[in-house]
């Protein structure tokens, strides 16, 4: 049998498939890439879930495996988690200012509260 | 991989007088100051689409750049080098995602992009519209091209767009394996038989054209890019990108005994600066526009691949499912 062993290309799918010289150019309609999840993971047991990005997939399941490829693929990481973006809720850029509270804290911190003088005054009322 | 120098090109609309003066001063004060603009901060048109147009045009690269050194994963020599060829193309597809992530949170959605990459509207590396001959061209490429790529892409991640700086720290702790592999494959060959000497010194002479191309053109002929520099979009002058590269490099390609087929490159001494043979900027246009000798195939196989993928895509997808634009 004899076979045509010519090689057009380099890359073995020019040759193999025989792919147009000259691509189309008229877009894809049907491009669709699913909906977008956003991945936590967790470097190691203990620590807290991390963002680290987001990705498209079309079901959770889905995106628990890729988020695995693309986030946990190198470095360590024993835990993923996956939201879906649209169910995140967050608050509002225009409103920055609800986290603006009274600049003075200190009744709500240790160091607001100071007892050593009045005990040692209580204890020995002769010195000063 | 691969930032692949700046191309910017001057747009008609939303020149920054245009904006709203009091948000552009806070905007551009918050830059100053070295914060990160975030998906949900505003931020001027013409901010948003250089950005675009930059995180895709990268975005596009790696995934571009892949093609040549994929077709030498099953030629790969030796069962190691095929593993490492492996997970290198791996990680240029998986900067690939990170990247058009980054773009979709300024609004572009990704088969928005895909499409503009088919249909030849969107550009990308232009360094991937040329062959990989032999085994010594993906040595190269590995360890040259991902340099000038580590140059650039540490000089974005040091820009003022969350996350594009983020997919970047991110990308460029990957690159640095691709450097040392490329390097290592490099000095296989050129501490090898005289063949192998011989091979690694045709895959230079092929390749530097492009790499001096990779950085873009020289400033002396570029679109203005004050506004943003300021706005910390373009972190580095191409010219200054080349120097940069030049004396990291050149030094190791010389202490391998190799030559680099420019007689008029040396440095300098009195200013410091490499001086060399102006780089045919009517070659890196033509090729750019469509004219190389590989852009064709590349995206020949780029639409193959979307649309092999189409009813994979389709047989997953919900009919209640809604697009929304990434986080962060």
């Amino acid at each position: 049998m004899k076979t045509d062993k010519t090689i057009i290309s380099l890359d073995p799918r020019i040759t193999r498939e025989k792919l147009p010289e000259t691509p189309d150019q008229k877009p894809l309609n049907e491009l669709h890439h699913w909906q977008t999840f956003e991945v936590f993971h967790q470097e190691k047991t203990g620590d807290h879930h991390k963002h680290v990005g987001s990705l498209h997939a079309p079901n959770a399941e889905m995106a628990l495996l890729l988020a695995k490829e693309q986030f946990a693929r190198r470095y360590k990481c024993v835990n993923i988690w996956v939201v879906k973006t649209s169910d995140i809720s967050r608050t509002g850029k225009e409103d920055e200012d609800i986290f603006e509270t009274t600049p003075e804290k200190m009744y709500r911190e240790a160091g607001g509260y100071k007892v050593m003088d009045r005990i040692n005054k209580f204890k020995d009322p002769d010195k000063i | 991989m691969y930032g692949g120098g700046y191309i910017f090109e001057e747009t008609k609309n939303g020149k920054p007088e245009s904006e709203d003066q009091g948000k552009l001063k806070n905007f551009e004060a918050k830059i100053a100051a070295g914060e990160k603009i975030e998906p949900s901060d505003w931020m001027p048109a013409e901010y948003r689409k250089q950005l675009i147009r930059m995180i895709e045009q990268h975005a596009h690269s790696e995934i571009i750049g892949a093609l040549p050194e994929g077709t030498w994963i099953t030629r790969a020599p030796g069962f190691r080098r095929k593993m490492a060829l492996m997970a290198k193309v791996q990680d240029e597809v998986g900067h690939a995602q990170l990247l058009y992530s980054a773009a979709e949170t300024l609004g572009k959605p990704r088969e928005d992009m895909i499409n503009d990459l088919i249909t030849g509207k969107s550009k990308y590396s232009n360094v991937f519209n040329y062959p990989a001959v032999t085994w010594a061209d993906t040595a190269v490429i590995a360890w040259l091209i991902d340099a000038g790529a580590i140059i650039n892409q540490v000089a974005n991640s040091k820009g003022s767009y969350g996350p594009y700086c983020r997919a970047l720290e991110r990308i460029c702790i990957e690159e640095s394996f691709h450097l040392k592999y490329g390097h290592d494959n490099v000095v296989f060959l050129a501490t090898g038989t005289p063949k192998q000497r011989e091979m690694v010194q045709d895959a230079l002479n092929r390749w530097w054209k492009p790499i001096m191309h990779f950085f873009g053109p020289s400033d002396k002929i570029s679109v203005h890019t004050e506004t943003l520099m300021r706005w910390k979009v373009k972190m580095a002058s191409n010219d200054d990108m080349r120097q940069k590269f030049l004396d990291m490099y050149v030094p190791k390609i010389w202490e391998l005994k190799l030559t680099i087929p420019d007689p008029n490159l040396k440095k300098n001494q009195t200013s410091g600066k490499w001086e060399y043979t102006e780089p045919d900027w009517e070659e890196f246009k033509r090729v750019i526009n469509g004219d190389g000798p590989c852009n064709k195939e590349r995206l020949a196989v780029r639409r193959k691949s979307e649309e092999k993928g189409e009813w994979v895509r389709r047989a997953l997808m919900r009919q209640d499912e809604q697009y929304v634009t990434p986080l962060s």
